[in-house]
């Protein structure tokens, strides 16, 4: 899975996500790691917007399909140790901005891919973040070494993973008297359209054997494209966009325009701000949500830490009227944005190696 | 001949072991440099960063890390 691993991943990811459209998700929303990690964190009851509430098998799969791909290939390396505490804070302010924006890397690119012209200025934003974050990289930013942990320490993640699928399945209700949730599931609204359970949990765990074996990382491919003219991940990324717009005009899902495109509004400012902080909290992490998740069924620590990062602000941004609806920017969406960008670059001046 | 150049990249990610690697062969115009990375990813990546640039790569595993050899 070399050098053609991650045009082979993007184009059958970029396909199955549309294809997921057509079987129950929302639309343009085959597949968004923000989106539903934020699902995740609602059905949990961490933030209480009842139409976007459900435990998304795809996650678990993610984790899971990499975990055993890992473990097959010889690639689980439990480790950790890099700076934890600024990647909680990246993932909380990366979701704040994929929040503002109304989706993450992947979701730009299959927003994009259905006709949503709104992805554009997202898109932009988001090369923005990542080139800036470049230019703290060539300066010699960086978050310090990982180290090997003992192998029990990689487990947690796909442990969690298998709890969520539990829980999809047997529907507990942990709230008040045993009658309410958490688990909550949206009854209505985006959180309430899903494609069968699995469905969404076997194109999950295809989608992170296939990432982990091919790196695929939406946000590493336009860094790498930019920084060191590298097309490798990019190359599947545009494989991604491709198969994504071929199976959504053949499903007659390509509706291009900026009004009324699905889980999206048209205030094209702060779509362009909101991944101008995504794509800089993840340059700075590393790695788009995706190559996160994935890279916690590999046993990174810290890219778990991350994710929890991610899932926490994926709470306080709807509990402090930060994400965005279809009506355009929550009341404290951008001040929040402005915010996490300070957060970035005070993160990225501080980080700096000192070169000899 | 002399000694090779080692770069210790191991725990570090992505995309810094390219980068420290395009550090040290930006200071020789030829000779050895020996990166040591401890996830096939960074192996991979510092591997084919290094055939771009028309270096000669050689790869040893040692376990729970590996000696990725770049000459030219």
């Amino acid at each position: 899975m070399s050098r053609v691993g991650p045009v082979i991943t993007g184009g059958i990811v970029g396909a199955l996500a549309a294809l997921l459209v057509k079987w129950g998700n929302p639309g343009n929303m085959g597949i968004c790691v923000a989106c539903f990690t934020r699902d995740i964190a609602g059905a949990l009851g961490l933030h209480h917007a009842a139409v976007v509430q459900y435990l998304r098998p795809e996650i678990a799969g993610f984790i899971l399909g990499s975990f055993i791909s890992a473990l097959l290939s010889r690639e689980y390396l439990p480790r950790t140790g890099s700076s934890p505490l600024i990647r909680f804070f990246l993932g909380f302010f990366a979701m704040i901005g994929a929040l503002v924006f109304l989706g993450c890397p992947w979701r730009a690119y299959l927003r994009l891919a259905g006709g949503d012209w709104n992805a554009i200025p997202g898109i932009l934003g988001l090369i923005t973040g990542i080139v800036i974050g470049i230019m703290f990289l060539w300066k010699g930013y960086n978050l310090g070494r990982a180290y090997e942990v003992k192998k029990g320490a990689g487990y947690i993640m796909p442990a969690v993973a298998v709890v969520l699928l539990v829980m999809v399945i047997l529907r507990p209700t942990f709230g008040a008297g045993g009658t309410t949730g958490p688990v909550f599931f949206s009854e209505k609204g985006p959180g309430a359209m899903y494609a069968p359970f699995a469905v969404a949990l076997g194109v999950g765990l295809l989608v992170g054997w296939l990432a982990q074996r091919s790196r695929f990382c939406t946000v590493g491919a336009i860094r790498d494209l930019v920084m060191l003219r590298d097309p490798h991940l990019f190359n599947g990324v545009v494989a991604f966009i491709i198969m994504a717009f071929v199976t959504n005009f053949f499903l007659g899902q390509f509706n291009p325009g900026f009004e009324g495109q699905p889980v999206a509004h048209t205030n094209s400012l702060w779509n362009f701000m909101g991944m101008v902080l995504a794509g800089l909290a993840f340059t700075l992490a590393g790695g788009c949500p995706g190559r996160q998740f994935i890279m916690t069924g590999e046993g990174d620590g810290d890219s778990a830490v991350f994710v929890l990062g991610m899932l926490t602000g994926a709470g306080f941004a709807h509990n402090f009227s930060l994400a965005s609806s279809p009506s355009g920017p929550g009341a404290f969406g951008p001040a929040a944005t402005m915010i996490g960008i300070l957060f970035c670059l005070a993160i990225g001046f501080l980080m700096r190696d000192k070169f000899e | 001949m002399s000694e090779p150049v080692v770069v210790d990249a191991k725990g570090l990610s992505c995309p810094q072991p390219i980068l420290e690697t395009r550090k040290a062969l930006s200071k020789i115009r030829e000779g050895t440099v020996e990166v040591l990375v401890d996830t096939v990813t960074s192996r991979e990546n510092v591997a084919r960063f290094a055939r771009n640039q028309g270096w000669k790569v050689y790869l040893e595993d040692h376990g729970d890390w590996h000696k990725v050899i770049l000459t030219r």
